[in-house]
Order: structure tokens, then C-alpha cells, then sequence
């Protein structure tokens, strides 16, 4: 080993070290001067807070940690309707953007090079302020096909009432896993014998019968219960009896699928075109139908190109959705970084457990990542 | 005369056909042009369900029509080439055609034709359409936050200075052309940091900025007689000790009086705001996290262990939490690692954090051309005796920085895209003047108004950066 290589790893280090060093040594000087203690005792301490929209039973007697699994589920829920939405707009658009109909791709990139270049939170605000603003009043709406009622309060829909709930989740949990088992099975008939198995159908079919068979001897029921109008006060009216969505959970969710749905369609557009012609061509020329060529050729392997940035744009999605604190929907950022932390003052310990729920999900999923790069890479010889 | 079949358009009756068709089509967009703009309901006499649907019906009989292939006329084969192919794309192109024309009247309508924009006062506002007096009377304070009117001279100033300084390199001779990187790296940061930091702020700092000009024209003058060999060095370290020197040694005592007397009145940086805050800030975010998102790079690709971990750890780390987290640690945390009597302006901290943020991202994409460079590449660079830096300055960096300008742009693109978020520490910059002034109770129930506006603002920036940097992308292709 040479002085070259030695020295500047150890400067590098120095100055890590020095910089750490000076912030830690400031941190404890000034807790003890604010007189705090470092800890995460308070986790466990009484929130007394509140909190509008949570998927779990809160209020004021709970811990600060169940603060935390309020706002983190909440940033959950967000981000899944979010992922759900973008990639159903997105591969619509992206496909869109291929099509040979010029009115069609017109319109998709004017939606995409639109909505890719307006800040995500000027779109947020301009649902929550500007678009959600302009409903009716409760009293004043009309239904949607009857039971839906779109307000400036929130969106109110029909709840579902489940007896037995458990036997039809196993029900479905039991259809997939035999979903699973005939892929295997069908996979090595193919490999052995070159007969090819109908799993698509099938796997519908099971996915149908087998809930079905759970309401008709399980003894699963489910009602729907309708929302109802109920007047508050003089002028103060909402609705009963069924699930209700707040405005901020809709624009928040609307604005980042549109968002974000321009990207996957962008990555959806790249991964088709990514795929040579002469792949297709020689596909045709071997007798494959186009349903084949599309089925077997195509997809394989754009979706090798447009899996990696797609999972990317998700995970964009759920960090993005920390600017639901601008809007006050209560997701991980508001309820424990906001609103905690002004209660507790602990500005480091929540700080960092905000930023590592972050930065574990981000890492999970890129270890996922790589290792799925891996094993869909094209393994040449 | 040959047979006509309906079902089956071809060229033997072309006139036929093509009356017959282009007649459906222009009878089913008549039906819904005078429904849209002049509310009439032509077909009013027919059933609900009908009426609704006969255009549609008309306009796809229609098309089908005309669907004729090699027709021999050119207008007709574009037209069935684009927007008529089979049924299900004539279905699709009439569908938006429909749409296009009945969303028509009401955007008009509420962009101009029921819009206000005289007078100056809430009442002028009697229309159904959109109120541009709101931003008429707020534009002031759109562009420049609560900065002080007499003084907004001085940011206009400042970005018509930085602007022509920013051109000079189109104009630049081939004498001067070899300097151009060292202007726009070394250079025109500083000036654009004296301008900003000492001009638009203000107060009796301000003469700093006249130390900064003086060194800077000694220098350069000094610079001619230098060795081309020393040069590099030379502009580095002399104009940083000339500063210090005539700050600290020579006027010192003399030019501060006078600083305090002439000086231009102080803006602290919490009045700064509107349109001219997202571009300072995203200005010196661009300025700082392209340098450091370029060394995480190479460092994450180094050789030397402990360098490459702390690189891969910076670049995880910021990538992996969101930007608002990232403001909030600069607000709230960030004041905790500092000593009690330091204090850093919360504008400083922002652009800090920012740069740092988004240098991560910089840094991966930079690391995407490092490694799409062929081996051979790094070893011809070698096999010539040069050394590690010389090597990527001279070889690599040119190539890979080439590859990657559309990254490098998109990464751009969300940098300014995210500068609104700096609310979260208070600054205002134009989304959040525009949230300040819906809550104005003399302006209450203007927000769509301001949200559009500030949406065509930033639509304009980023389309044309990303124009700019497709031209780019274009003028650096090389063959490979």
C-alpha cells in the first residue's frame, strides 16, 4: 500500500468524523442547556391529540407510537390508491402514445407533457382548494347511480356489512395459492410434454368459484349499507352509514396518480418501442398469431424494461406523498413530524424515525429491485 | 356502373362514397357544434337515449364511409391513415373530436369571454368567468413576495445582469472560448452569489460585493501575464485572497463606515418570495448539487473502500427520504447541531438542503454514463500515462456527461419543480404567496384563478427547459 492511496481515504474520514463529532457535541450542549434528555421513552406516552381520518380506532389516550402507525398507515393507504390509479392511467396513456391515430397520441402527450410539468403540490393544492371547492353542499347532491355522493365534505360511499369475513379472505387467500400451484404444474407440463394448459381461464375461474362457494356454504354474507342523509344543525348536514372519503385523501390520491401516471406512461411507451421490430417479425414468421406475438414476444420482454423505473415511479409515489402535510391529510409527516413533534419538542429522535420509515421502505425496495434485475436478466451464453 | 356495397367502400364509386361519408361527418359535427356553442339542441324531437347517441352513430357511419384504401386522393388517404385506420380507432378519434368541441364554449367562456381584468377592486368581478383583476392587482406580489416595492429595482436588476452575464458565452471569440468552462464553473457562480447574497439583500454588507468586483478586475488584469501553465491554479487562489485581503486588511476600518452610510437598504430573507425566489433558489440548487452530485459519482465508483462507502452512503441516504423530511430536518433538527450563539439564515439552509438532495440524484444519473462508457475507454486513457483526474477530465467525463443530458435535465426539471416545498419552512415562494393571498379577506374565492396562473408560469419554465435540453442532447450527439 502506497501513501496515494492511503491518505485521502483517511482525510475523507477525518472529516466525517470531525463534522459528526462538532454536530453531536452541539446536540448534547444544547439538549442539556433546553434540559432534554435523548430517548425514545415518549413513544409510549399519552398522545393527547387527535386525529380527523385514521384506519385504526385514535384519540387522545393512545401512545405516541400508536400516533405513528396511524400516519403511517394512513401514508400507506394513500399511496396505494395512488399506485393503483397512476398505473392504470399510465399504461392507458402509454399505449395511447403508441397508437398510429394521430387525434389519440395527440391527446395523450398533451396530457402527459401537461401534467409532468406543473409542480406535484400546485396540482394538490389545486384539487383541495380550487376543483374540490366548487361540489355541492351535502344537502344539495345529487347521487351517483344512486348511493354514491360526491360532496364538499368528502366522498361518500356504500360500507359493506361482513358476516364471517375471515372464511372469504381464506377463500381467496386458498384460490391463489392454487393459482400458483397449477402455474407450476402447467409450466412443467409444457417443458415435458409441450402441451400448453389454459391457466389464464382457469386461474379466473378459481378466483370466482371458490369465493362464491364460500358464500353459499361458508356461511359468508355480506349487505351494503347506503349512506344516508342526516342533518347536524340548522345548516350542517352529512351523510350516515357508510364509508366516508375526505377531500384531502381525494386530491391528494387524484393529484398523484395524474402525476405520477405520466411517468409510468412515459416508461410503458419506452419499454414497447424498446423492443426491436425484427423480434416481432421473426415471431410472425415462425406462425404465431399477433394475440401470440403480443403474449409471448412482446410483453416478456418490454416488461423487462418497464418493470425496474415503473417500481421507481412507485416508490417517487410514496415519498411524494409526504406533501399531504401540506393539505392536512394526516399522513406519517403530519401526525408524527407535525403535530408530535410540536407536543413532544423531541426534534431529532422523531426526525429520524420519520426519515428511517423512509429509508427502509426505499431500500427494501430497491434490494427487491436488484435482485428481480437479476433474475429477469437475459442470460447470455 | 359498378354495384354499391355499403358495407364494403371501395374505389370503383369513390364520389359516391365520399359524399355520402364526408356528408355524415360533417352533419354529426354540425349537430354538436351548434349544441355546444349556440345551445341548441338540433335533434331534440328524437328519444333521450338517441339524441345523445345519433352524432356518434352519424359520424361513424360516416367514416366508415370514407374508409377507402389507396383512394388516389391525398388528403383522403392522410385522413384514414391517422385518424380512420379500422372502426374501433374512427370510434376513438370522433369520441375526442366530440369532447374537443363541447369543452370548447365553457374554457372559452371562463378564459375570456366572462373574464374581468379591468378595474381594480373585488366588485369588477360580477362575470361567471375567471377574475384576472385578482392577478392583475396580486402580480407584484406573485413575482417578488413581500420584498419591498421601491426596492424590487434591484432583483430586476440582478437577473438582467445575471441573464446577459449567462449569454456571454454565446458571444465568446475562439480566444476566449478555452476559458468558457472556467467562467461558467468558477466565474459566474461567485458573481451570481455577490449579486444575489449582497445586492438583493442589501444593507451595509453591500460594499463586500465592491471588494468582490475589485479583486475580481485585479485579477483578471494580473491573469494576462501569467503563464498558461499556472493559470488554473492562479484563478482559483488569487481573487479568494485578494477578497479576504481587502476585506479584513486594507479597508477594513475605512469602507465600513462608509457601508453603513450608503448602503442599500436591508430585505431580510423572509420577505423574499414569489416567482423570484424559485428561481434563486433554484438557481443555486442547480449551481451546487451539479459539482457534488459529480464527485459522489466518481466516488461511489472509486477504488478506495472507505471513499466509495461513504459515497454509496450519502447517495442511499438522500434518495431514500423525501425532500419534505429533508426541509423539516433543516428546520427543526438542523438549528440542534449547531452551537447556540451560530445561526444559519433559513434561505441558506434551504438551498443547502436542497442541493444536497437532489445532488444524489445527479450523482446516479451521472453514474448511468460513467458506466455505459466501454471498458476501452478507461484503458486507452491509461495506456497513455494519464493519471486519474486528467484521465476523467480529458476522456471520460466529456463522454459520459454527454450520454446522460437528458437525465441530467429531468433531474433539473424536478429540482425546480420541487422548489415550492420550501414552504414548509416558511418561505413563500409563488405557490405559497398564492396560498397567502386566497386567504386574503378582501380576495376570498379567487384560488382557482391563482392556481392556473401559477400552473401556465410553470408549465412555460419547464417546457422549455425540457425543449432546451432535447436541443442540447441533439447538438452533443456523436455517432458511435
Amino acid at each position: 500500500m502506497n501513501i496515494k492511496k492511503i491518505l485521502p481515504q483517511l482525510l475523507t474520514l477525518l472529516v466525517v468524523i470531525l463534522i459528526f463529532g462538532f454536530f453531536s457535541y452541539n446536540a448534547q450542549v444544547n439538549m442539556e442547556n433546553r434540559g432534554i434528555t435523548f430517548g425514545y421513552g415518549f413513544l409510549s406516552q399519552e398522545s393527547s391529540f387527535d386525529v380527523q381520518f385514521s384506519l385504526i380506532e385514535f384519540d387522545g389516550s393512545h401512545s405516541y407510537f400508536r400516533a405513528y402507525l396511524v400516519g403511517l398507515l394512513n401514508t400507506i393507504l394513500v399511496s396505494v390508491i395512488g399506485i393503483i390509479f397512476a398505473t392504470i392511467i399510465g399504461v392507458v396513456v402509454g399505449i395511447a402514445r403508441l397508437s398510429n391515430n394521430y387525434l389519440i397520441e395527440r391527446t395523450a402527450a398533451v396530457y402527459v407533457e401537461f401534467f409532468r410539468n406543473i409542480p406535484l403540490l400546485l396540482q394538490i393544492f389545486f384539487w383541495y382548494f380550487a376543483a374540490l371547492r366548487a361540489l355541492p353542499l351535502p344537502q344539495d347532491t345529487e347521487p351517483m347511480f344512486g348511493v354514491f355522493f360526491l360532496t364538499i365534505k368528502g366522498f361518500f360511499v356504500p360500507a359493506f356489512v361482513w358476516n364471517n369475513l375471515d372464511i372469504f379472505i381464506y377463500s381467496i387467500i386458498a384460490a391463489i395459492i392454487s393459482i400458483i400451484f397449477i402455474r407450476i404444474y402447467a409450466r412443467k407440463k409444457q417443458e415435458n410434454e409441450g402441451i400448453q394448459t389454459p391457466v389464464l381461464s382457469i386461474s379466473i375461474g378459481l378466483l370466482i368459484i371458490l369465493p362464491l362457494l364460500s358464500f353459499l356454504f361458508g356461511g359468508v354474507d355480506a349487505s351494503v349499507k347506503v349512506p344516508v342523509i342526516k342533518q347536524l344543525s340548522q345548516s350542517g348536514f352529512t351523510y350516515e352509514g357508510g364509508i366516508k372519503l375526505p377531500p384531502e385523501l381525494i386530491s391528494l390520491a387524484l393529484a398523484l396518480s395524474l402525476y405520477t401516471a405520466t411517468f409510468i406512461a412515459e416508461c410503458v411507451r419506452a419499454g414497447v418501442q424498446g423492443v426491436s421490430k425484427g423480434q416481432k417479425e421473426a415471431a410472425a414468421s415462425i406462425g404465431l398469431t399477433p394475440n401470440q406475438v403480443l403474449k409471448l414476444v412482446v410483453m416478456p420482454q418490454a416488461l423487462r424494461i418497464i418493470i425496474p423505473p415503473t417500481t421507481n415511479q412507485y416508490l417517487n409515489l410514496t415519498k411524494n406523498s409526504s406533501l399531504a402535510a401540506a393539505i392536512a391529510y394526516p399522513d406519517l409527516v403530519l401526525v408524527f413530524a407535525g403535530t408530535a413533534l410540536m407536543q413532544t419538542g423531541r426534534a431529532i429522535e422523531i426526525v429520524s424515525i420519520t426519515m428511517l420509515t423512509y429509508l427502509s421502505l426505499s431500500i427494501s425496495i430497491s434490494i427487491f429491485m436488484n435482485w428481480y434485475n437479476k433474475k429477469i436478466a437475459i442470460k447470455e451464453k | 356502373m359498378n354495384k354499391l356495397n355499403f358495407l364494403q367502400p371501395d374505389k370503383n364509386n369513390l364520389s359516391t362514397y365520399l359524399y355520402t361519408g364526408v356528408f355524415f361527418v360533417a352533419l354529426s359535427i354540425f349537430i354538436v357544434f351548434v349544441n355546444s356553442f349556440f345551445n341548441k339542441d338540433l335533434i331534440s324531437f328524437l328519444p333521450g337515449i338517441i339524441s345523445f347517441f345519433l352524432p356518434l352513430i352519424l359520424g361513424f357511419i360516416g367514416l366508415h364511409l370514407i374508409r377507402i384504401d389507396y383512394s388516389g386522393m391525398k388528403f383522403l388517404d392522410k385522413v384514414n391513415k391517422n385518424i380512420n385506420t379500422n372502426n374501433f380507432n374512427a370510434f376513438l378519434s370522433l369520441l375526442i373530436i366530440f369532447v374537443i368541441i363541447k369543452s370548447l364554449p365553457p374554457l372559452l367562456s371562463w378564459f375570456i369571454i366572462d373574464a374581468n381584468i379591468s378595474g381594480d377592486s373585488k366588485d369588477v368581478c360580477t362575470g361567471s368567468g375567471a377574475c384576472w383583476t385578482y392577478i392583475k392587482i396580486w402580480f407584484n406580489r406573485f413575482m417578488y413576495g413581500m420584498y419591498p416595492n421601491a426596492e424590487q429595482w434591484r432583483i430586476n436588476l440582478s437577473f438582467i445582469a445575471l441573464a446577459f452575464l449567462g449569454t456571454i458565452g454565446f458571444f465568446a471569440t475562439e480566444k476566449f472560448k478555452k476559458y468558457l468552462t472556467l467562467y461558467y464553473v468558477v466565474v459566474y457562480p461567485v458573481i451570481a452569489f455577490f449579486f444575489i447574497f449582497f445586492f438583493i439583500s442589501g444593507g451595509p454588507i453591500f460594499f463586500d460585493f465592491s471588494y468582490g468586483i475589485i479583486a475580481a478586475v485585479i485579477s483578471i488584469i494580473i491573469g494576462f501575464f501569467i503563464p498558461p501553465k499556472f493559470k488554473m491554479y492562479y484563478f482559483i487562489i488569487v481573487p479568494i485572497t485578494l477578497y479576504i485581503l481587502l476585506k479584513y486588511v486594507f479597508f477594513y476600518e475605512e469602507l465600513i463606515e462608509l457601508g453603513k452610510l450608503e448602503a442599500l437598504e436591508w430585505v431580510e430573507t423572509g420577505a423574499w418570495g414569489g416567482l423570484s425566489l424559485t428561481f434563486i433558489v433554484s438557481f443555486f440548487c442547480l449551481i451546487f448539487c451539479f459539482p457534488i452530485g459529480l464527485f459522489l459519482s466518481l466516488g461511489r465508483r472509486s477504488d478506495f473502500p472507505i471513499i466509495k462507502y461513504f459515497s454509496i452512503g450519502m447517495i442511499e441516504f438522500w434518495r431514500g427520504v423525501p425532500l419534505i423530511t429533508v426541509l423539516f430536518m433543516s428546520s427543526v433538527m438542523f438549528p440542534m447541531f449547531l452551537p447556540e450563539d451560530m445561526f444559519i439564515d433559513k434561505l441558506v439552509r434551504v438551498i443547502i438542503a436542497i442541493s444536497l438532495f437532489e445532488a444524489a440524484y445527479v450523482a446516479e444519473v451521472i453514474r448511468g454514463g460513467l458506466q455505459a462508457l466501454p471498458r476501452g475507454q478507461y484503458d486507452a486513457a491509461k495506456s497513455l500515462g494519464m493519471g486519474y483526474w486528467k484521465m476523467h477530465i480529458l476522456v471520460i467525463l466529456p463522454q459520459a456527461l454527454k450520454l446522460v443530458i437528458p437525465g441530467i435535465a429531468n433531474t433539473f426539471l424536478a429540482l425546480v419543480k420541487d422548489t415550492p416545498l420550501i414552504f414548509v419552512v416558511g418561505l413563500l415562494e409563488i405557490v405559497g404567496m398564492l396560498n397567502l393571498a386566497k386567504t386574503n379577506p378582501e380576495w376570498l374565492g379567487f384560488a382557482m384563478e391563482g392556481y392556473v396562473f401559477a400552473s401556465v408560469l410553470f408549465f412555460i419554465i419547464c417546457y422549455a427547459m425540457s425543449k432546451y435540453s432535447y436541443n442540447l442532447e441533439q447538438k452533443y450527439k456523436t455517432e458511435r
